[in-house]
């Protein structure tokens, strides 16, 4: 169903770090995930409309008014680090 | 392919224009937020903004309205049901690790906007292809510190004011085949958001961004030549150099065999060139899936007849009505439409019942030259376009001289009035009158003996002098015209 290079890959676009224990691991578990789920392919959809959503609401839209958040200071005394009103993040990528 | 020097015919450039456009509503698209440009780092963020476990976001109802009216202006399908999706990645600016967009369902697909160029005074019109137009949220705004380099630096700072700022994505076909089409498209997609008020289509500040596909091949190849995109233009004329650089940086690599790469290149506005950029890893692979907070999007049949019903007429439209109609050229018509509030004070003159030529020369003139000089918008002068309908027709009926309407004008444009009480106040309507005029011209000639011996003798030149003199006395009101054929006959007919 799933195999060892796609747990990787997966895990690289998830930015998750993986034992190779752990990546067995989940190969077997994933494997067994999507065997469970792919019992729905024995059900016949050929007269079923494809959906992206299991509940029918559609439009749901609010006004364009401004509503100012008050707090924005508890969310800036969140951040892992900051200076002054940034957010402070890591160097993005390696140096050469 | 009509535009290429003559040494490049053997080629030719396919190009396609990505261009992101901020929308000009008072609250992000998920949030209720303020878009204002400018405010202090994080000012305008909330749990929504922040992605804090939990939130709800719901889209806003003018960022659905302007993207359908964009969409319909470009003579797009509107999505009968359309969806948001994820999009994910990770960069610090985007504080969800995705970015709501619009994936398989776009809004808007299946499009059209027509360009003009002109060539030798006639308007080359081009149809270009719309692919699709889609709604999604913009990302923050990094500074990397400690280097202006990203690679360089230690550390970066975000600031999210910009995050959830609502965007339309607008995608056209590979239709286009020069840096001057492409600046072109670019210009007219900016023109209709402006007509349709949904955008300011400000580049500086980055209300418009363009980003570029193109690819070179040999004329009646049919294959697409290796695609490369540039990014970093914030002008138009950025636009039309990258291109062009771009065009002939390919070119060259192709006859000397070397191999075009696949790659995102930026453009050096300082140097004027294109660099490489190095390529994200893995980047392609956004794992889109639909957005589960949202529920699709369908808009009814009434609700796209009421905002089909609410777009002005569009900048070609207009162009073309003003040549076919007000018999204007090419490029008057081009100057007056390029700015819906010029257009509108433009067509206010003539339903006034001026000429539509005279009040097309007054505004693209004098009127241009004062809104140029005092950095003001042609809706906040003083003078209204009735009143400069009036002054029009006090023209044309010769009831002033056109001279008389110049002297008149900074006085109206700065302090607006009515041009027939000014000109009936200061008495400077134009002399029509036969015998005034006579008159005058025998007191001219019998103060200026010596010149009248000169112009007897053969120095036919002085009848300007004499016209002068005439226009000296009446503080410019004679009618000039018949002062001219007044005095041909005075100093001819002996």
């Amino acid at each position: 169903m799933i195999d060892l290079e796609q747990v990787r890959k997966v895990a690289h676009l998830a930015r998750l770090e993986l034992t190779p224990a752990e990546e067995s691991q989940f190969t077997t578990q994933l494997s067994n995930i999507l065997e469970y789920v792919q019992q729905l392919d024995t059900l016949d959809t050929a007269n079923v409309e494809p959906t992206t959503r299991a509940i029918e609401v559609s439009n749901i839209t609010r006004p364009d008014q401004l509503q100012p958040f008050p707090e924005r200071e508890s969310i800036l005394a969140e951040a892992p680090e900051r200076e002054d009103d940034f957010f402070k993040v890591p160097k993005i990528l390696d140096d050469d | 392919m009509t535009t290429a020097a003559p040494v490049k015919t053997q080629y030719e450039a396919v190009i396609g224009l990505e261009t992101h456009c901020q929308l000009s509503t008072e609250t992000k698209i998920f949030s209720a937020s303020s878009t204002e440009f400018g405010a202090d780092p994080n000012t305008y963020i909330d749990p929504v903004t922040m992605g804090l476990p939990g939130v709800l976001p719901v889209l806003n109802q003018k960022v659905l309205e302007y993207a359908v009216k964009t969409g319909l202006a470009l003579s797009c399908q509107i999505a009968p049901y359309s969806k948001f999706d994820r999009k994910q990645y990770f960069y610090p600016d985007l504080p969800k690790n995705y970015q709501i967009s619009q994936y398989d369902l776009p809004i808007a697909e299946h499009g059209w906007l027509e360009i003009e160029l002109t060539e030798a005074g006639e308007a080359v019109r081009k149809r270009i292809g719309i692919t699709r137009l889609h709604m999604e949220e913009d990302a923050g705004k990094l500074v990397h510190a400690g280097s202006d380099r990203l690679s360089g630096s230690a550390y970066s700072l975000v600031d999210y004011n910009r995050a959830g700022i609502p965007l339309i994505e607008i995608v056209s076909e590979p239709d286009l085949r020069s840096g001057q089409e492409a600046a072109e498209y670019a210009q007219e997609l900016r023109r209709i958001v402006r007509y349709l008020g949904v955008s300011d289509g400000n580049m500086q500040e980055g209300s418009l961004r363009c980003d570029v596909n193109i690819s070179v091949r040999p004329v009646g190849q049919q294959e697409f030549g290796t695609k490369v995109e540039i990014k970093n233009m914030n002008s138009f004329s950025a636009i039309q150099r990258a291109i062009d650089y771009e065009i002939e940086r390919q070119i060259a690599a192709i006859e000397s065999g070397e191999p075009i790469m696949q790659e995102t290149r930026l453009w050096e506005e300082g140097a004027q060139r294109t660099i490489s950029m190095r390529s994200k890893e893995g980047s392609s692979d956004y794992r889109y899936f639909p957005e589960p907070d949202l529920p699709p999007i369908e808009v009814s049949l009434q609700q796209l007849e009421s905002w089909q019903a609410e777009l002005p007429e569009l900048p070609a439209k207009k162009r073309q009505r003003y040549e076919s109609e007000l018999g204007l050229s090419v490029y008057d018509a081009r100057i007056l439409t390029d700015d819906k509030t010029v257009a509108d004070y433009f067509e206010a003159a003539v339903a006034a019942g001026a000429s539509a030529k005279l009040v097309a020369n007054w505004v693209m003139s004098d009127i241009a030259a004062y809104l140029n000089a005092e950095k003001v918008s042609i809706d906040e002068i003083k003078l209204k376009p009735e009143s400069l309908a009036e002054m029009v027709q006090m023209i044309e009926a010769g009831t002033i001289s056109n001279k008389i309407g110049k002297d008149l004008l900074p006085e109206l444009l700065s302090q607006g009035g009515s041009p027939k009480a000014i000109v009936e106040q200061k008495g400077l309507s134009q002399i029509s009158d036969t015998g005034e005029i006579e008159a005058m011209i025998d007191e001219v000639l019998a103060a200026h003996p010596d010149e009248l011996e000169k112009y007897r003798a053969g120095k036919k030149k002085l009848q300007g002098f004499f016209v002068g003199q005439v226009m000296k006395r009446t503080g410019g009101r004679a009618d000039p015209k018949l002062t001219n054929q007044l005095l041909s006959q005075k100093l001819n007919g002996k």
